[in-house]
């Protein structure tokens, strides 16, 4: 009854989704007012229904219901509770549904937080808004119902993906959806204005915060993400340029590219027609990313659901929904105008510059990505794209963002002066060059790519820490000065701090693989590990052995590591679950791999030392914090409070 | 004409991932499809003094199973073959693929052969001649002795059924 009720509310969603787009837009149109005022009722509706739905489903797998196709193939009566709420977007079906959730909730916010936009605009970006919406449901429903009943039921669910059993799953998908999804937002803002006509810089003002915050989420989702691989697949790597990989980080280099070209949109009225298209290349390729991940086209270790009708659906929804708007670009590319001229020596050009660069950089991540397939679609035979061209081409077209990234912050709008810049930065630079290549040296000798690092990573902490300064000059307090410039700074220098990581992990992380008997030792990185054996331990749905292994240091015990290898009851799939001992300075990695013998009293082990790949995490920590100051800054809250406050409404932040 | 420019790049994008659609990337092509199965003569695991050679199977269809004792995935499509040599007739060949450790008699002898023969290609250099990229993979080869199919990756029921069954039956096994 209940999955019945969850399909039934889906079905509802759709309409109020068909209604949300279709009256709104009309109204907006022809300037009707009551049509209008559809939207936002309409958009909230929506979004019961959608919860509604999704609560049906949380509640089917939280009952063990294997009645339902999609319980019975992604949950197991042994299953712990937390991981039976997370099953629910563990499969296709079910993160199908968690997007259209997720569309909903912005959709909704949008809505609340909307006091202070012009009705038609509000309607226009609900009514985009409810169109994607409209595809989506209608996805669920043709060809992923994830109600569908089995008959007969069956006896016990096949289980989760054993690899999804961890608990950095449980915030991952989450995050990444509301970064990807929040796209959708100035996606919509930006069709908006293309179909009012009106590109003015008010839209950019409004589309930001949106913008930015999405753009933290999904920071925080592919972090997440490569915490989750680094932790998981036990090999000690975290970003394996797997085509999901890519397919969540290339909206996040149009996004990054988009909120750059934003401030020059706001600020001072140029870039629009690029900046319009930069936020139809990020939703864009956020549905790029749904069809490649859902569509089996590109093999990959997440391709969870490979159906070609489901495939053929999605894609003719992206040739819609882009198609459609590139066409509606094309049309109004020439009412776009740009204001303020500028030298090429200026912020404008800088963040110009980093815009270009982020899409070269994003257009190898996309060419890298699809070669497979193309290479396949002519015929040309089978090929595979690895790690060495990512790493190859990605490393040193972000080089250049990473060094304009220190000067643009400092350059003046319109015309810098290139003198007077070249003698505020020359200690900055020169210090870090020669830290850059100093440092390597301290360590293992000379080494092209940690220099490279390492004067990036310091390049822009030390320019950081200037703009700080040219701002206290005239007495301001570090306090009141103002969200968005400390929301940069922390971006910038948390980027700087996770560069940092990067380069120490990439360039001096040593492993080992040893046979171990009970009793052995092996030691790396000045640190002795005593493998004392493997235990029976039975999981709540795994038998697992489990090692120990003592580590120490200096003759000094500092920790007792349990890698498990594991044998998951209902698939039989075997795991292996590292055991971690972090701290500020490095992690310790051990990993079991295969028993040796057959009383298992001998196994493959491998250990890592992975040096500063904390600082990694906590980079990106500051970035995404960064990201959420930005989004909160006074100027976008003073707008709202000018504009609600004739009518008395309540003030809302946004 | 700019502002057509990404609607035009967009467009030849479609066309290809709608091509892509109807591609399998999980299907490795054998370029041995349709050629003959390279030749090789090797002792058999448990009888050293026999050797097993292709040539030996001309005029019947037969399976040939790239599998190796250290393989895991082996071990799950283990059941599933010693099932199949039950009720098949078709014979199947192991190929006892870089058995270094020397555990495959030993291993076939606790658990069951579902074997017609295994030949011991301790070097490896059997599986190169064939293209093996890992195990398990199988072959069917027909009674003329040429390649007819390849399947990359463990057997289970449903590949049995909906792969080898149907390729079976249109060669007359």
């Amino acid at each position: 009854m209940i999955p019945e009720l969850g399909h039934f509310a889906l079905i509802v969603a759709l309409l109020l989704a068909v209604t949300q787009s279709v009256l709104p837009l009309i109204g907006a149109q022809r300037g009707k007012a009551s049509l209008m005022a559809v939207a936002r009722p309409a958009a909230q509706g929506q979004f019961v229904f959608v919860a509604l739905a999704y609560a049906c489903l949380v509640y089917a797998f939280l009952t063990n219901d294997f009645s339902v196709e999609n319980v019975a193939r992604n949950s197991f009566s042994q299953l712990p509770e937390v991981y039976r709420i997370t099953a629910t977007w563990g499969s296709h079906e079910g993160s199908m549904l968690m997007w259209v959730l997720i569309l909903s909730l912005w959709t909704t916010a949008v809505s609340v937080f909307s006091r202070h936009l012009p009705d038609d605009m509000v309607a226009r970006v609900l009514g985009i808004m409810g169109l994607i919406s409209v595809g989506f449901l209608a996805f669920l429903l043709v060809t992923s119902n994830p109600f569908d009943r089995l008959v007969p039921a069956a006896p016990d669910g096949r289980d989760m993906n054993p690899l999804l059993q961890d608990w950095g799953m449980i915030i991952h998908p989450p995050m990444l959806y509301m970064g990807y999804v929040g796209f959708a937002v100035a996606f919509a803002f930006a069709i908006a204005a293309l179909l009012s006509g009106k590109l003015d810089a008010a839209w950019a003002r409004w589309s930001r915060p949106w913008t930015t915050v999405a753009w933290a989420f999904l920071t925080a989702g592919i972090v997440l993400g490569a915490w989750w691989a680094y932790r998981e697949l036990g090999w000690g790597g975290w970003w394996f340029w797997d085509p999901t990989e890519n397919a969540s980080f290339m909206p996040w280099l149009a996004g990054t590219a988009l909120i750059h070209s934003l401030a020059v949109t706001e600020k001072r009225g140029a870039f629009k027609a690029w900046t319009v298209l930069l936020a139809l290349i990020a939703f864009s390729l956020s549905l790029l990313g749904t069809f490649l991940v859902r569509s089996g086209v590109l093999s990959s270790v997440h391709a969870f659901a490979t159906d070609p009708s489901r495939g053929a659906f999605i894609l003719g929804f992206l040739a819609v929904v882009i198609g459609g708007s590139l066409v509606l670009y094309a049309w109004r590319a020439p009412k776009m105008v740009t204001g303020g001229a500028f030298t090429w020596f200026s912020r404008e050009a800088m963040l110009l510059a980093n815009n270009v660069v982020l899409l070269a950089a994003m257009g190898s991540v996309l060419l890298g990505t699809l070669y497979p397939l193309f290479m396949d679609a002519m015929g040309m035979g089978k090929i595979s794209v690895g790690p060495p061209y990512f790493n190859a081409v990605f490393v040193p077209v972000m080089a250049p963002v990473l060094f304009l990234m220190g000067v643009g912050p400092l350059a003046r709008w319109k015309e810098a002066s290139l003198p007077d810049m070249a003698s505020r930065l020359k200690w900055a630079f020169a210090v870090a060059v020669v830290t850059g290549f100093l440092l390597p040296l301290t360590l293992e000798g000379f080494n092209p790519w940690a220099t490279l690092g390492f004067f990036l990573a310091i390049w822009i902490v030390l320019t950081g820490l200037l703009g700080f300064r040219d701002r206290m000059k005239n007495g301001t307090r570090l306090t009141s000065l103002p969200r968005a410039f400390w929301g940069m700074q922390l971006a910038h220098l948390g980027l700087a701090w996770g560069i940092a990581g990067i380069t120490l992990v990439a360039n001096y992380e040593q492993e080992r693989d040893v046979r171990m008997n009970v009793g052995d030792h092996t030691s790396l990185a000045g640190y002795t590990f005593t493998f004392q054996g493997t235990t029976e331990y039975d999981g709540p749905n795994y038998r697992a052995a489990r090692g120990t292994i003592e580590v120490s240091q200096g003759g000094k015990k500092i920790a007792t590591l349990h890698p498990e290898k594991r044998i998951y009851n209902a698939s039989g799939m075997p795991m292996t679950e590292a055991d971690i001992h972090p701290n500020f300075f490095r992690d310790v990695y051990v990993a079991l791999g295969e028993p040796l013998d057959d009383e298992a009293k001998s196994w493959a082990v491998r250990v890592f030392h992975k040096p500063y790949i904390n600082w990694l995490w906590l980079g990106a920590v500051v970035m995404v914090i960064g990201g959420f100051l930005a989004a909160s800054d006074r100027r976008y809250r003073i707008n709202v409070r000018k504009a609600t406050a004739p009518a008395g409404a309540v003030a809302q932040g946004s | 004409m700019k502002r057509w420019l990404p609607l035009v790049v967009f467009l030849v994008l479609v066309g290809f991932f709608a091509k892509g659609l109807f591609l399998n990337p999980r299907e490795v092509p054998s370029p041995f499809i349709g050629k003959p199965a390279p030749d090789f003569a090797l002792p058999v695991v448990g009888n050293e003094a026999m050797v097993f050679s292709p040539a030996d199977m001309k005029g019947r269809v037969w399976v040939l199973n790239v599998w190796a004792p250290w393989c895991v995935s082996c071990r799950q499509e283990h059941g599933v073959l010693m099932a199949l040599s039950q009720s098949q007739t078709v014979p199947i060949v192991g190929l006892n693929w870089k058995d270094k450790d020397r555990e495959a008699a030993a291993l076939l002898a606790q658990q069951g052969s579902p074997y017609f023969a295994v030949p011991d290609d301790v070097s490896g250099k059997v599986g190169i001649d064939y293209g093996v990229t890992g195990t398990p993979e199988t072959y069917i080869i027909d009674k003329a002795g040429i390649v007819r199919l390849k399947h990359v990756g463990p057997i289970d029921g449903e590949v049995w059924k909906n792969k080898f069954e149907p390729k079976l039956k249109e060669l007359g096994a």
